[in-house]
C-alpha cells in the first residue's frame, strides 16, 4: 500500500457542506475564557468593550472554563503559574484553542528570567502568536480574525464531530 | 526624642551588641550582632514606640565577610520618627531569630527573606516559601544565582 489516509467522512459534496456548517458555526462564536494574566489584559478588555466591540464578532468573554472553546493568554507566565493554566485548559472542552497575546506570552518578552516560562508554547499547543507589547485591540482582533480563517479551513470536522476519524488541520 | 538620644540610650543597655552607627541625610542607621536581635526589637517597640515594620529584607554582600545583612526598617506611628537596624549574617550556618514574635508583620517578610535569600529564621511559626513554588530548589536572590535559571546557557550578550 501507498501513503496511509487519515480515516475521514470522505470529501464528497455532501460531507464538505457539513463540514462547512460546523466551521461556520465554530469561527462565528468563539468564545474566550476571560483569563488575563498582566497588562495584555486590559488590551484584551479594550477590545471586549464598546469601542472595538468584540460582541459583533460573537466573541463573548466567558468565566468559566467549560463553557470556552479559547484561551487567551494574556501576559507574563510564570512558572508558579503553569500547573494553574494546565488546569483550566485541561477543563475546557474540545474542540480548543489558544492564542499567545503579547511579546511574553510568546517568548518570554522582557522577562528573560528564573522565574518566567519563555514562550507559552512549552506547555500548550497554541494555534495563533500575536506579537506586541502589549498588542493594540487591532493587534488581537487581527489575530482573532486568524484563528476564525484557520477554523474555517477545518476539513473532517463534522466527522470528527460523530465519531470518524480525526480534525485534518490546513494551513489558513 | 531625637535619634541621637535613641541611640545613645540603645547603646547604653546594648553596649556589646552595637557594631556600628552611621547617619546620613536624616537616616539613622545603627548595626548590630544577631545574637540579641529579638531583645533589641522588643526594646525598640516598648521603650521608644517603633510599632511597625515597615520592611524586612535581606542583602547579599558577596564577597565580603560576613556574606549577608538582614535589615530593619522601623517607624514610629505616633511620632512619623523612622530608624533602621542593621544585623550581619555570616554564609555558612545562615541563620537569625525570627522577630515575628514582635511584630506579626515579620512572619510573611522573613518568609520571602527565607525564599529569595536563603536565610533561616529560627523560632519562626510558619517558614515555607513565599513566592516561589514549594518545589523550587536555591534561593533566587543571591548573587551567585544564575539570571535565566540554573537550567539555562547563561546570556553572553547579543552574538550579531
Amino acid at each position: 500500500m501507498g501513503i496511509e489516509q487519515p480515516r475521514t467522512l470522505g470529501s464528497g459534496l455532501i460531507t464538505t457542506s457539513l463540514d462547512k456548517i460546523v466551521n461556520w458555526s465554530r469561527a462565528s462564536s468563539m468564545w474566550p475564557l476571560t483569563f488575563g494574566l498582566a497588562c495584555c489584559a486590559i488590551e484584551m478588555m479594550a477590545t471586549g468593550a464598546a469601542r472595538f466591540d468584540l460582541d459583533r464578532m460573537g466573541i463573548l468573554f466567558r468565566a468559566s472554563p467549560r463553557q470556552a472553546d479559547v484561551i487567551i493568554i494574556a501576559g507574563t507566565v510564570t512558572k508558579k503559574m503553569v500547573p494553574v493554566i494546565k488546569t483550566v485548559y485541561e477543563q475546557m472542552p474540545e474542540p480548543r484553542y489558544v492564542i499567545a497575546m503579547g511579546a511574553c506570552a510568546s517568548s518570554g518578552g522582557i522577562f528573560d528570567t528564573y522565574s518566567t516560562v519563555q514562550g507559552v508554547d512549552e506547555f500548550l499547543p497554541v494555534d495563533v502568536y500575536i506579537p506586541g507589547c502589549p498588542p493594540r485591540p487591532e493587534g488581537l482582533l487581527y489575530g482573532l480574525m486568524k484563528l476564525q480563517d484557520k477554523i474555517r479551513a477545518e476539513r473532517n470536522t463534522f466527522g470528527a464531530a460523530i465519531g470518524v476519524g480525526d480534525v485534518i488541520h490546513n494551513r489558513a | 526624642m531625637s535619634a541621637q538620644a535613641i541611640v545613645e540610650k540603645l547603646k547604653g543597655k546594648f553596649s556589646a551588641e552595637i557594631l556600628d552607627v552611621v547617619e546620613f541625610r536624616g537616616e539613622t542607621t545603627v548595626t548590630v550582632k544577631k545574637e540579641q536581635i529579638v531583645d533589641i526589637c522588643t526594646f525598640m517597640r516598648d521603650d521608644f514606640g517603633y510599632n511597625l515594620l515597615c520592611d524586612l529584607c535581606g542583602v547579599d554582600y558577596m564577597g565580603k565577610s560576613p556574606r549577608f545583612m538582614v535589615v530593619y526598617n522601623l517607624y514610629n506611628i505616633t511620632t512619623k520618627q523612622r530608624i533602621r537596624i542593621k544585623a550581619p549574617v555570616e554564609e555558612l550556618n545562615a541563620n537569625i531569630d525570627t522577630v515575628s514574635t514582635v511584630w506579626g508583620t515579620a512572619n510573611w517578610h522573613e518568609r520571602e527573606c527565607w525564599d529569595l535569600m536563603g536565610i533561616k529564621f529560627n523560632n519562626h511559626p510558619d517558614l515555607r516559601r513565599i513566592l516561589m513554588p514549594a518545589d523550587w530548589e536555591g534561593h533566587p536572590l543571591r548573587k551567585d544565582y544564575p539570571l535565566q535559571g540554573p537550567d539555562r546557557e547563561p546570556y553572553k550578550g547579543r552574538l550579531s
